[in-house]
């Protein structure tokens, strides 16, 4: 067993033992820690791939974004998950089912790839070799280009997300204090200060 | 490397107009707030129609861009028109609904057009990725429109329920597509097709089943229909017109590319599960509209039930078949809108009512309305010589021609059945005692009704246009 080896193993038995722990913990915020330990683990398969680029874009989006952000929200938001747990046991039997169905299935499928004919050649290979340019330039080079109009959809996707959370929660209150930068600005030594003389013993 | 020239956007100018349309408006409404609705709706209108003008005199030769990943050709161009005029006309219908009950957001006509370039983007779609992106463009927009009147508690349920359930249904489509994808090595669908030709293990044939799963979701084919009737009542009227005219054309279009366009060689594969889905959404839309009340509710199972005709047509697999849906769907989004706008005139002083009782002897108060309702309501059941027995006509011939004779037996068994609820509606407009009258109908309402009441009722006098541009349009997936 060599040394790669032995670090794909440890990741893996690593990812899944905290991806379990996700579900499994009690604590919720404990349950966004274990996703973390998770997606840091799967960017280890990332590099041992020898995919650098997306190993450093799943710790930045992720671990950087994705997590903290619910971290945040698990933190500020009174969500009793213990209640919304209850149940959880009630549902097992459906759940094991499907899951059952889905190994099963799952099992034919990863049968039939390893069996199938011809499927190792159709497998398109990286373009161009890795050997050539580092894969940050290779993924470059095809995002912008050849797929310049599913990065542009992509975005536009990303766009409608963002009007819907507008659209769907924004509140113009009133009675609110805001900030009135202009008003700030438009204030003079006049209109600010007033100043009153004060006679010892008397007060104002 | 890729060297970019002007002409190489020809193709998608449409898609291209809607959306920088859709992005100028949204820094107009960002300016000027809710007093841009007015504006921002009419120019919504106006760039889907100019839209719609560039899609119908597209040259009909195929034209590929992105390296095969898109495709304008005539079934392009049908469908893509359907989708315009389905959307402008449920923004037009919109705009006095939701003046009176006071929602002014300027987001409906952005997400609408948004929306609407989702759909285009599905018409056109030739590859998985193209297919899922515009897919979800679309998805995401109809969620937040479905919620838009977000204070109403209805309105906010059906979006989460048809956020979830969309979701859910993206997911499917998503491992079906990763599984073609792991199969055959490639993500378009002339590489998939030449894949399928040469062997198609179970894996692939998973990957195609849990497709056509995420697809039948979103044309809400029985099983896969449950968010259906619950969106439909909840979300508000105009909305729901646009939900079961545009989406459901891009989605059908989506569904026959897919399966007529990767899958070619397999038809008897993929042909007994939409003989399946076809079969259970007729019967469920026959049977499960009979003892709704709310007007919503039913033109929900009415849907669900005219889109398992539609499949009729694909179960067949042949270009008779692809010509039956795409007339189907032309006439059931006129029939559909037509519909809608005498739903939404249903408004008294006190506000909107949506039980079908409600609509008692309108022939008496609004003669001109429940002649138009009605007549919509026979070609919606399938009576001749209105539009809706053509469209079934069609889908029905091509079945026999395929040799799916218990299809075709049931299509219309299941039609005398839906005839009875449709014919309820009429009876009770025209034999009950006069309700409370309704208020005026709105002009834009009115011009909805007369130009899609009129092309229901007239369109036997001059079908050939209709007929032979779904002819062409199916010529060209095969």
């Amino acid at each position: 067993m060599n040394f790669s080896a032995v670090f794909f193993y440890l990741f893996s038995a690593v990812m899944l033992g905290s991806a379990f722990m996700v579900i499994a913990s009690r604590n919720p915020v404990h349950s966004v820690l274990f996703l973390i330990l998770t997606f840091v683990n799967a960017a280890g398969l990332f590099v041992l791939a020898g995919a650098e680029f997306l190993a450093l874009i799943l710790i930045v989006v992720y671990v950087g974004a994705v997590a903290v952000l619910f971290l945040f929200v698990v933190m500020m938001l009174d969500v009793d998950f213990a209640e919304l747990r209850q149940g959880f046991l009630q549902y097992l039997p459906a759940g094991v089912i499907v899951g059952l169905i889905f190994l099963v299935e799952l099992l034919l499928v990863v049968g039939a790839w390893v069996a199938g004919p011809g499927i190792a050649n159709a497998v398109k290979a990286p373009i161009p070799p890795v050997a050539q340019v580092t894969n940050t330039q290779a993924i470059g080079r095809v995002l912008y280009t050849t797929y310049v109009h599913y990065f542009e959809l992509a975005g536009i996707v990303l766009l409608v997300a963002m009007i819907g959370a507008i659209v769907l929660t924004l509140q113009h209150r009133k009675n609110v204090q805001r900030q009135n930068i202009s008003a700030q600005n438009a204030r003079s030594k006049k209109t600010a200060l007033e100043i009153r003389k004060v006679r010892p013993g008397q007060g104002i | 490397m890729m060297h970019f020239t002007l002409p190489m956007f020809g193709p998608i100018l449409p898609e291209l107009l809607v959306l920088a349309g859709a992005l100028a408006l949204l820094l107009l409404g960002a300016m000027r707030g809710e007093k841009a609705v007015g504006i921002i709706d009419m120019a919504a209108v106006v760039i889907l129609l100019i839209a719609a003008v560039l899609v119908i005199f597209e040259p009909g030769t195929r034209t590929e861009a992105f390296s095969g990943s898109f495709v304008i050709d005539n079934f392009s161009r049908f469908m893509k028109g359907l989708v315009l005029i389905g959307s402008a006309s449920a923004v037009v219908m919109s705009i006095d609904f939701f003046r009176a009950k006071h929602i002014r957001r300027f987001e409906f006509g952005i997400l609408v057009l948004t929306s609407t370039a989702g759909m285009m983007v599905m018409v056109s779609a030739r590859d998985l990725v193209m297919l899922y992106l515009g897919l979800e463009l679309m998805s995401l927009s109809l969620y937040v429109i479905a919620s838009i009147d977000r204070d109403n508690l209805r309105s906010t349920e059906a979006g989460l329920k048809y956020f979830v359930l969309g979701a859910l249904s993206s997911g499917m489509l998503l491992y079906g597509a990763s599984l073609i994808y792991g199969f055959t090595g490639t993500v378009t669908f002339a590489g998939v097709a030449e894949a399928v030709k040469q062997s198609a293990p179970i894996g692939l044939i998973f990957g195609l089943v849990f497709l056509f799963t995420g697809l039948a979701f979103k044309v809400s084919a029985v099983p896969f229909h449950m968010w259906t009737p619950d969106v439909y009542e909840g979300a508000p009227t105009p909305v729901t017109a646009f939900f079961s005219a545009a989406p459901k054309v891009a989605a059908i279009a989506l569904f026959l590319r897919a399966a007529l366009d990767a899958f070619p060689t397999i038809v008897p594969q993929w042909q007994q599960i939409i003989i399946f889905i076809s079969i259970a959404s007729m019967i469920l839309g026959a049977f499960a509209a009979i003892g709704q009340r709310n007007i919503k509710r039913l033109m929900a199972y009415s849907s669900i039930g005219h889109v398992g005709y539609a499949l009729i047509g694909l179960a067949a697999g042949t270009a008779q078949g692809v010509q039956g849906v795409l007339v189907y769907m032309a006439i059931y989004v006129a029939m559909t809108l037509g519909t809608f706008a005498c739903i939404l005139a249903m408004r008294r002083k006190s506000g909107m009512v949506e039980e079908i009782d409600q609509l008692a002897g309108l022939a008496r108060t609004q003669p001109i309305v429940a002649m138009f309702f009605g007549a919509l309501l026979f070609s919606l059941a399938g009576i001749p010589p209105l539009a809706g027995f053509f469209a079934k006509f069609y889908v029905f011939l091509a079945a026999i021609d395929a040799k799916l004779y218990a299809l075709a037996v049931i299509g219309v068994v299941t039609s005398v059945v839906g005839a009875y609820y449709y014919l309820r509606i009429v009876k009770i407009m025209y034999m009950d005692e006069p309700a409370d009258a309704f208020l005026p109908m709105p002009n834009g309402l009115r011009v909805i009704l007369g130009v899609f009441g009129l092309f229901t009722i007239l369109f036997f006098v001059y079908p050939s246009p209709l007929v032979a541009a779904a002819e062409a349009a199916a010529k060209s997936l095969f």
